[in-house]
Formats: structure tokens, sequence, C-alpha cells
């Protein structure tokens, strides 16, 4: 067969690539490549969506992006969120996946996790299942800043007054990080389950041979082992950082507030485009949170990149 | 019905341009002083339609007897039963011999527009709901009728008054749009806004709605005493239920110059001392609120008033049909104005806002356009007003039409807060509408002012820097009202 001529073979063989690869890569062209590519243009317009009259403005939108206290203070809550949330999320989720996969101690001579951890293993995914919005929508109720709400009457057990977990300016935030972590931690203590379960379990026993403790054990085994699983996990996580919007939008008072507490950058878009109707400019705040995830992303893969270990 | 707060937003945003709401009609009144309100809005513009040699009392835009008429009716709160059962029946009385395509659907905007792209127009659309079409781009594209012809004819049930005498003064005003100003909307719908209580529950404690904010203050120390927070409202989606409450004060204090002020931009329209004492008045009430109330939603707030929680809420005449599935036996509705501030007040107590909605359009290039006038002459009519109040529990713009009805007790109070005002009516808020950072900035400050974090000298300030904001951005589209 020469190189650049049609023979059957290469056609059966390009033709195969081609045909698996054409669908969805169109579909990933049109739906993804080409809006995107749109914002961008976008971003340069003076567009309201609602003609098809507009303006190129330059790079007007982004200059006033500078000005706007709400999306910097968008910016600074995606700043907490990415410093809090992913750190947070995978110190539990490690945590409990160690537990539920090593740190029963030994039986029959083989690791393995606490009692009952196969029920919690199913029992940590549940909030996966569930839709972010009915998170959301379920935090309403346990959240509910009156003495009837259900974690404020737990706490009214302990003599404690009701606290208004999102109706404090400088409380909202955490508060709805802290539901994103509870939202988040089930999904990562199967990956993590996953990453553990590939690493062979003779590693582990030879370092409990030698002695090592569950503390040893875990930071100096298994964190390292699964140090590619979360790498991954953290990218996952520092990117859902930069999107919170779904249970902003819900839980959050006024949308945002308290006093722009809680605001981010998705929301902000949200109200840009579908109340004011400025598609260009928020198309520029759009812009301006591809490169922050992409910055992010790319900082992390760099930052993390370690030496693989064989086994 | 159900209105969300966010429908009624939408909703004014179409209904309130422009709105004078020189409201001059009591409504159950049988000698209403209808007709002595002057109205701008009614150049003698004689329509394609109108003013023909066979027109009539009895059919003013020569109407093709059996030509066929297609409405469109927005099916939402209010459903269509109205159309289906009354209005319709009373076009066809009128003419026997025409077949009405009704058609009632929620997603107007969606359904419509590719059919005014198309030029196939039905001849009448209540053009409602939030998904409702872009009256100013409708306009703009000259695709709606101007109804000065419909307002100009004679009325049904008097063919002596013209159809703008037998409705509520500021009606035709509030469905001004286009420039040069002309009425292209009419708004059907009366909606009167204050504070709501439990009438029952005010008797049986002996207690008297307040009429100034110092006897607000008595009466909250009060309702605190009985365990009653005095006034409440949502503030995680509803906070502005409590922003036109702090507006409708700051124009009892200075007067609806306050408000066209604030619409029009003017330098230090909220830096004026009405604004602040307006805010600082409402802010001292805030103080009795439980705190919990800003991270509820409406319906939350409203439903403890049902249960007895909250004496007063601010709202509008539909919260009692809204409230209807949850009202409990022995609950009754009844509004009344927000208390004076001072008693140098620029309007007395009795003043309120009230304004009309529910928008109605005839589209330009509608085959039976003369039709739709006509269908709208005959929603006018007494009989298809009462038939709308019967069967939506809402007052309509026809002065009175609700004659020999039984109204439900919070319509009565909202018909009896209507007569005392008299002409003594709160403007609207065109900003709502037309620059809606504003407006999400006043949701913002209101609940910080409400909820205590800060005070009515800054919430001043905060509003007056977003004005300035607004009024600098060349982006944002200007527009002012003079009336």
């Amino acid at each position: 067969m020469r190189r650049g001529r049609l023979t059957p073979g290469a056609v059966r063989k390009w033709g195969f690539i081609v045909s698996f690869l054409a669908v969805p890569l169109a579909i990933y062209i049109i739906f993804f490549v080409s809006p995107n590519l749109q914002a961008l243009q976008l971003a340069l317009t003076n567009s309201r969506g609602i003609s098809p009259d507009f303006q190129y403005v330059g790079l007007e939108n982004f200059t006033r992006l500078f000005g706007d206290d709400v999306f910097w203070a968008a910016v600074r809550h995606h700043g907490l969120i990415l410093l809090v949330m992913p750190l947070v999320t995978i110190a539990i989720a490690l945590f409990f996946a160690f537990l539920l996969n090593l740190g029963g101690g030994q039986k029959n001579g083989q690791l393995s996790g606490v009692w009952g951890s196969s029920f919690y293993k199913v029992v940590f995914f549940f909030p996966q299942v569930l839709a972010v919005v009915i998170v959301g929508v379920l935090f309403q109720a346990v959240l509910n800043p009156q003495k009837s709400g259900i974690l404020n009457s737990v706490l009214g057990w302990f003599g404690v007054d009701p606290v208004g977990w999102l109706i404090k300016p400088d409380l909202a935030l955490w508060t709805i990080i802290g539901v994103m972590v509870w939202q988040g931690v089930g999904f990562y203590v199967v990956l993590f389950s996953a990453g553990m379960a590939g690493v062979p379990k003779e590693i582990f026993e030879a370092a409990a041979l030698d002695g090592a403790n569950r503390l040893t054990l875990f930071f100096k085994i298994t964190l390292p082992l699964v140090w590619n699983t979360v790498q991954v996990g953290w990218v996952y996580l520092g990117i859902a950082a930069f999107d919170a919007f779904a249970l902003v939008q819900v839980l959050s008072i006024d949308r945002g507030g308290p006093d722009n507490a809680t605001t981010v950058l998705p929301l902000e878009i949200f109200r840009q485009t579908f109340t004011y109707y400025r598609f260009g400019y928020a198309s520029a705040m759009g812009v301006a949170l591809v490169f922050l995830v992409l910055t992010f992303a790319a900082l992390t893969l760099r930052v993390t990149r370690r030496e693989r270990i064989e086994y | 019905m159900t209105i969300t707060p966010r429908d009624i937003t939408r909703r004014q945003l179409l209904a309130r341009v422009g709105l004078t709401a020189l409201v001059a009609g009591p409504f159950l009144s049988a000698c209403a002083t209808g007709g002595g309100g002057s109205q701008e809005a009614a150049p003698s513009a004689a329509a394609p339609s109108a003013g023909g040699a066979s027109a009539s009392a009895n059919n003013p835009f020569n109407v093709k007897a059996d030509a066929p008429l297609e409405v469109v009716i927005f099916k939402g709160g209010y459903s269509d039963e109205y159309a289906t059962q009354s209005h319709e029946p009373l076009y066809k009385k009128a003419f026997p011999g025409a077949t009405i395509k009704h058609q009632g659907i929620q997603t107007i905007g969606q359904t419509l527009t590719p059919r005014f792209a198309g030029g196939d127009v039905p001849d009448v659309v209540n053009n409602s709901g939030t998904d409702n079409l872009d009256g100013g781009a409708l306009i703009n594209a000259g695709q709606l009728l101007d109804l000065t012809p419909l307002f100009e004819a004679p009325s049904v049930d008097d063919p002596s008054k013209k159809v703008k005498d037998v409705i509520v003064p500021g009606t035709i005003e509030s469905g001004l749009g286009g420039d040069p100003a002309k009425p292209y909307t009419l708004n059907y719908v009366y909606t009167a806004y204050g504070l709501w209580y439990d009438a029952k529950l005010f008797e049986k404690e002996g207690w008297t709605p307040p009429k100034t904010f110092d006897e607000f203050k008595t009466f909250a120390e009060a309702a605190k005493a009985k365990n009653i927070v005095p006034f409440g409202y949502a503030g995680k989606n509803a906070s502005y239920y409590a922003y036109w409450m702090i507006l409708i004060s700051a124009a009892k204090i200075g007067g609806n110059k306050i408000l066209l002020d604030i619409d029009n931009l003017a330098d230090n329209a909220w830096n004026n001392d009405a604004v602040k004492q307006a805010a600082a008045a409402w802010a001292e009430i805030g103080k009795y609120m439980d705190p919990a109330y800003e991270g509820l939603i409406h319906t939350e707030v409203q439903t403890q008033q049902n249960q007895g929680k909250i004496a007063f809420y601010p709202s509008g005449s539909w919260l009692e049909a809204e409230q209807a599935k949850d009202t409990p036996e022995g609950f009754e509705y009844a509004m009344v104005p927000t208390p004076s501030v001072t008693a140098a007040d620029q309007m007395p107590y009795e003043a309120i806002r009230a304004a009309a909605a529910e928008g109605f359009i005839v589209p330009s290039k509608a085959k039976n356009a003369a039709g739709g006038l006509e269908y709208l002459r005959q929603m006018l009519s007494k009989q298809g007003a009462r038939d709308f109040t019967e069967k939506t529990k809402s007052l309509t713009v026809v002065i009175g039409a609700t004659e020999g009805l039984t109204l439900s007790p919070g319509l009565t109070s909202v018909a009896a807060a209507q007569t005392a005002a008299g002409t003594n009516v709160v403007t609207f808020s065109s900003f709502e509408g037309w620059y809606k950072e504003l407006e999400t900035e006043l949701r913002k400050q209101t609940n910080a002012l409400m909820f205590g974090r800060i005070s009515a000298e800054e919430f001043a300030t905060k509003m007056q820097e977003a004005a300035d904001k607004t009024k600098a951005d060349s982006s944002i589209v200007k527009q002012t009202r003079n009336v």
C-alpha cells in the first residue's frame, strides 16, 4: 500500500475512524465550539439580544468589567470557594474513602474497610444522584431561618437561637460552600475508593507488616498512590467552584444577596442576560469566566504534576 | 389566581409605560365622576375602520356582521373563562352571524411572534404573562392598532357617553406607547396597593389600622405584646413589596413629583427629604420584623399572616385571590392605605396607589381589526366587566360595574379605599420596567434598610449613586414621563 492512495484498506481504516468521529465532532462543534466563538463575538458588541441590529464596540464591555463592583464581588467569591470547597471536599472524601477501603484493619490477613462500608458507599453516593436544584430545595428546608427550620430546630434542642444561615451577609457564602461540600463529597468518596481499589493490596499489606500505623499508611502510602485521582478530583472541583449557579439561585436571598454576599459569575451573567438584556456585556463576563476557569485548570495541572508510580 | 412576584413585575413592565393614574372615579358609586378627568390622549385621529358612513352607536367601528373574529387570551391566573363564557358571547349577541375562533394559551410571545412576522395575526390579543410579546417592539414595527377610536366611541351601556368616560381615568394613559405616544394597549384589570390585614383579628383584638406612623408604632407595641409581628414581608424574593410601600410613603409626603423625579433620573431625586423620611419611617417598623423573614419567600410570609402571626402585609389587590386556598375560616382580608408620615404630608392618609394592568391589544394587520375594537368595547360594557369580576375576583377599569355584585371582603375594602381616595392617587414607578439595574439595586438596599443593616440616610445615598450610574450609562436608553 502506497501512501496517499485510496486503497480499499485505507478506505476501510479511515472510513472506520471518520464514521466514528464525524458525528460527535460535528455535535461538539455545533453545540460547543460555535456558541463559544459566538459569545466571543457578542462580547465585542452592544447586542441586547432582542434585535438583529447591534454595533461592535471593541473592548468597551471588558473595560466596563473593571469598574463593576458586582463583578469583582463575584470574582472574590469564586476565589474563596476555590480555596475552601475543593480542599474540604477532598479531605473529607479521602478520609471516608480510606475508612471505607482500608481503615478497618486486617481481617484474615487482608486490609478491609470499616464495618458496614459497602452500605455507606451507597449512602454517600445519594447526594450525587439528586439534581443540584433538588439539593437546593432540600436545603431550603434544612437552612430555613425560622425556629422551625430543620437545622435550627436541632440546634434549638441545645438551646441555640435560630441562626440566619443564608441571611447574615458574613455567613451566607460559607453556608453555600457547606452545601456544595455536602453535595460533592459522595462522588469523590466513590472516585477515591476506585483509585484505592486500583492499588495492589500487597503494597498496603507490606507496609502494615512493617508496622505502619493507619496515619502513616494514609499519608505515606495511600495518598501518593491515588495522587492522580486526587488531581483529577481537584480539577473537577475547581471547575465546579466557578459554577455554583443553581445553589445560589435557589438558596440565596434576592438571588446573590444579601448585599451581593453570595453572588457568583454565572448568576451575574444570567442576570445581565435575562433581566437587563445586555447580551454583549453578559458575553464579556462569560469570556472572563472562561479565562478564569482555563487559567485555573492549566495552573493546577502544572503545579500538581508528579512522577507517576508504576505498579 | 396565583401570581408570583416575578409575573407581576413582568406584567408591570408592559403596563406601566407612563401611567398618570389621575384616578378620579370611585368604583362602586353610581354617581362616579368619571367624566371629570381630563385626558390628553384622546385626539380625534380617525382610524380607517371608524367613522364610516354606516357606523352607528351600535356598530361604531362599522364591523362586518359576518366577519369571523379570532381572539387569543392569556390563560393565566384569571383563566380564560371570562372570554369564552362572557365576552365572546356578548360579541356574538351583537353580531350573531360572526364565528369566533378562541385560543387560550400561556406562551403568548412564542406562539404569536411568528404569526406577527408572517402577517397572519389574530384580531384581539390579551398580551399578558411572563412570556408576553414585547409591546414596545411591536409598536415600533407598526404592528399595533391605535386604540383612540375605541376610547372615542360611544359606550355600550349609554351611547351618549364615550368609552373613555365610563372607564377609570388613567387607564388610557397606562396603555400609552410609542413616539408620539398613543394608546395601543387597553389595560383592563384594576389593582390597588396597600397594607393587608385580617379584619376579624383586628375586630377580636379591638385594634384599628393606624393612620399615622406614630400610631403605627403604638400599634406595633400592642401587637408585639400579643406575640403578633406587626408587619412583615418576604426578603428572599419579594423585597419590592416593601419598596412599593416606601415609595408610596415618599409620594404621600412630597407628592407624585417625587416619583416622577425618580423615574426621570432627576438629580438628587433619591436624596429628597421625602424619600429619606419615608425610608426612616419604614425602617422603624422593620425593626419589629422577625429577621428570619429575609430568608422567606412571599407565600411563606403570606401563609404566616393567614395563621395569625403577622398583622400587616404589603401587597396588591390580587392577594386575596392568591391566598384563597390557604385562607382559613374566619380570616377576612381587608386593605388600608399606608399611614401618613408627617402632619405636613402633601397627600392625605386616604391616598392609595392604584393602577391598571392585563393589557389587551388589536394588531394593526388584523383581518377584522374593527371586530377587535368592537370586542374591546363589549369587554368595557358593564355586563362584560361584571362577569369578569365574578369569574376572576378582580376589579376592572369599568366604573360602576360591580353594582349589585356581592364582592369578597377584600375587594369590598379595596373599593371602599378607592372611593375614599378619590383623586388622591399615588402614581406608578416606571423605572421598575425602564431601568432594571436600578430596580435590582433598590431590592437589595430595601432589604438592607428594612432588616437594619443600613440607615435611611445610607439608603438614599446608595440609591442616588445607583441612579447616577444609570443616568451616566450611555448604553441604557433613557425615558421620561411628565404625568
